[in-house]
């Protein structure tokens, strides 16, 4: 951890390097998810609820998975860019220090331009805890919290399996961009409003139901049965994280390196 | 110290020949050539010597390398160093080399070499005593006083150089890797670097392995050579003995340079 930090800090200075760009690069970051949000926002001006979700308790959705992705992509910056480390054998480096290569391709990037991004996020997450109608308990914030952890390790997890493809095929795949982006853009709304294999997929296969859907229904005081279950539900997408980890270490085994 | 036998690696290489028309095809079905980068190598070396290991471009020299540097997983053989398997052994076996790939940098391109070099420090867990002393004596002997507070990138590629080979040096490795380490280097520079790799290896008793495509650096610093082509290891043995054995084939009263004799040795073997 300590050593992480070490990483971070000689990023940061690097990136300081470069001023304007981080300016430029953040003011952006912050406006994308905003023209996001903006259109949902004008959506529901218009149709004033989707399937009994009103306005707020997407906002709330929203606000978490936006969250989880912006700091997923802050920290997994590295396996999302992990292709170009293959390329250009920057990841033979890597293997000759004694270091574990999760830990190393996590501080061999850092996107703190993705702060703006942060930033937005976190101004919708307040706005939505604030005008939602739900009897804040500490058992209803912890689970907030927890949503967002595993929101983290979920997309953590996706930017791991995608980077490990890179072993085998050397390029980067776009095909991750389906499940981060498209990952995102669906679990920002709540999954019941989709088909059902669509929620099934997003629930079973990728959690990112369980890290928001599920909980979410504890939350705002719809869930039947055991709320126990629902408040622990984000647990899975921290089990998501394992079986990535473990195809990450296969990977390894067969990376081929390139020329000279 | 160094045990390699019968290391053996092969690489799938993709065929397909020019054109639009191939290459749309190969987006559906490819043709795989088996090449084999490295087949059946074996030698080992002793602690404190400094080898050279030489042979024409794609010979495989790398690709040795990187296996016994535990880069590369190989097909088949075994590799004892220090008693570790490199690519089992990965983190604990790592700590007691140093590698310097010529062509990449392992320092960190927009901050001063000093912050590179405390980054390291902690990759390596050196203590704090150890650092300093080997920080000063590199400091000291490769003339690194004036540019350690220079960003990398501000760094010509001499003083780059330096800074590389002080980088892989800090944890006070046993063996030392060396990849080309003179490529693109002035004369001046290249001379420092020699006479730097010398000193450690006859101060610190550092084992050192040395790929070049430079004779001077070979004749310079290397008591024995490993010569592979095509994956083969050709010749391994002193390189006094293997100028005796051209010496005669040169008709020339002057004495070959050993760049001549091997080139001479390249036809021989055929490879290249």
């Amino acid at each position: 951890m300590r050593l992480f930090g070490k990483y971070l800090l000689i990023l940061f200075k690097s990136q300081m390097q470069y001023r304007t760009s981080f300016w430029l690069l953040s003011f952006g970051q912050f406006f994308i998810p905003f023209s996001v949000f903006a259109g949902l926002y004008f959506m529901f001006e218009r149709f004033g609820q989707i399937k009994g979700w009103d306005f707020y308790e997407v906002a709330l959705t929203f606000g978490v998975i936006h969250m989880a992705f912006s700091i997923s992509e802050c920290f997994a910056r590295g396996f999302d860019m992990f292709s170009s480390l293959v390329v250009n054998g920057e990841f033979d480096r890597l293997l000759v220090r004694p270091r574990s290569t999760i830990l190393q391709v996590l501080g061999s990037k850092f996107e703190f331009t993705r702060v703006g991004r942060l930033l937005q996020s976190a101004l919708v997450l307040a706005w939505a805890i604030s005008q939602v109608q739900v009897e804040w308990t500490v058992m209803k914030a912890l689970t907030l919290l927890f949503m967002i952890a595993s929101g983290v390790f979920i997309f953590a997890g996706i930017f791991i399996l995608m980077a490990a493809m890179c072993f085998w095929t050397i390029q980067g795949l776009e095909i991750a961009n389906i499940f981060t982006d498209g990952g995102r853009e669906m679990a920002q709304y709540p999954l019941n409003i989709y088909q059902k294999w669509v929620s099934r997929f997003f629930t079973y296969i990728i959690p990112f139901g369980c890290v928001n859907y599920l909980p979410l229904l504890f939350i705002l005081g719809k869930s039947e049965g055991n709320p126990l279950i629902h408040m622990l539900t984000p647990l899975a997408g921290c089990a998501f994280l394992i079986p990535c980890l473990f195809i990450w270490k296969i990977g390894v085994r067969h990376y081929r390196s390139t020329g000279s | 110290m160094i045990t390699v036998s019968g290391i053996s690696k092969s690489f799938k290489v993709a065929k397909r020949s020019s054109g639009v028309r191939s290459a749309v095809k190969s987006l559906f079905r490819r043709e795989y050539t088996e090449v084999a980068a490295l087949s059946d190598i074996s030698f080992s070396i002793e602690p404190g010597e400094i080898v050279g290991y030489i042979g024409p471009n794609g010979a495989g020299k790398s690709t040795t390398i990187k296996v016994i540097s535990g880069i590369l997983v190989p097909d088949s053989g075994t590799c004892k160093i220090m008693g570790y398997t490199p690519w089992l052994d990965r983190v604990a076996y790592v700590k007691n080399i140093g590698v310097v790939f010529g062509q990449r940098s392992q320092l960190w391109w927009d901050v001063p070499v000093i912050d590179s070099f405390d980054l390291l420090r902690d990759i390596y867990d050196v203590p704090e005593a150890e650092y300093q002393s080997n920080l000063k004596l590199l400091t000291e002997t490769l003339d690194l006083e004036d540019i350690i507070r220079t960003p990398v990138r501000q760094l010509s590629l001499g003083q780059r150089m330096r800074c590389e080979i002080a980088a892989s040096l800090l944890h006070s490795p046993s063996i030392l890797f060396l990849d080309e380490p003179t490529i693109g280097l002035d004369a001046v520079s290249k001379i420092a670097v020699r006479q730097f790799i010398t000193r450690i290896n006859q101060e610190k008793g550092v084992t050192i392995i040395l790929t070049t495509h430079d004779m001077n650096d070979i004749e310079a610093l290397a008591q024995r050579i490993i010569l592979i082509g095509k994956g083969s290891l050709l010749y391994d043995g002193d390189i006094h003995a293997l100028r005796d054995r051209y010496v005669n084939a040169f008709p020339s009263e002057s004495t070959p340079s050993i760049e001549e004799i091997i080139v001479r040795m390249y036809e021989e073997y055929q490879i290249t």
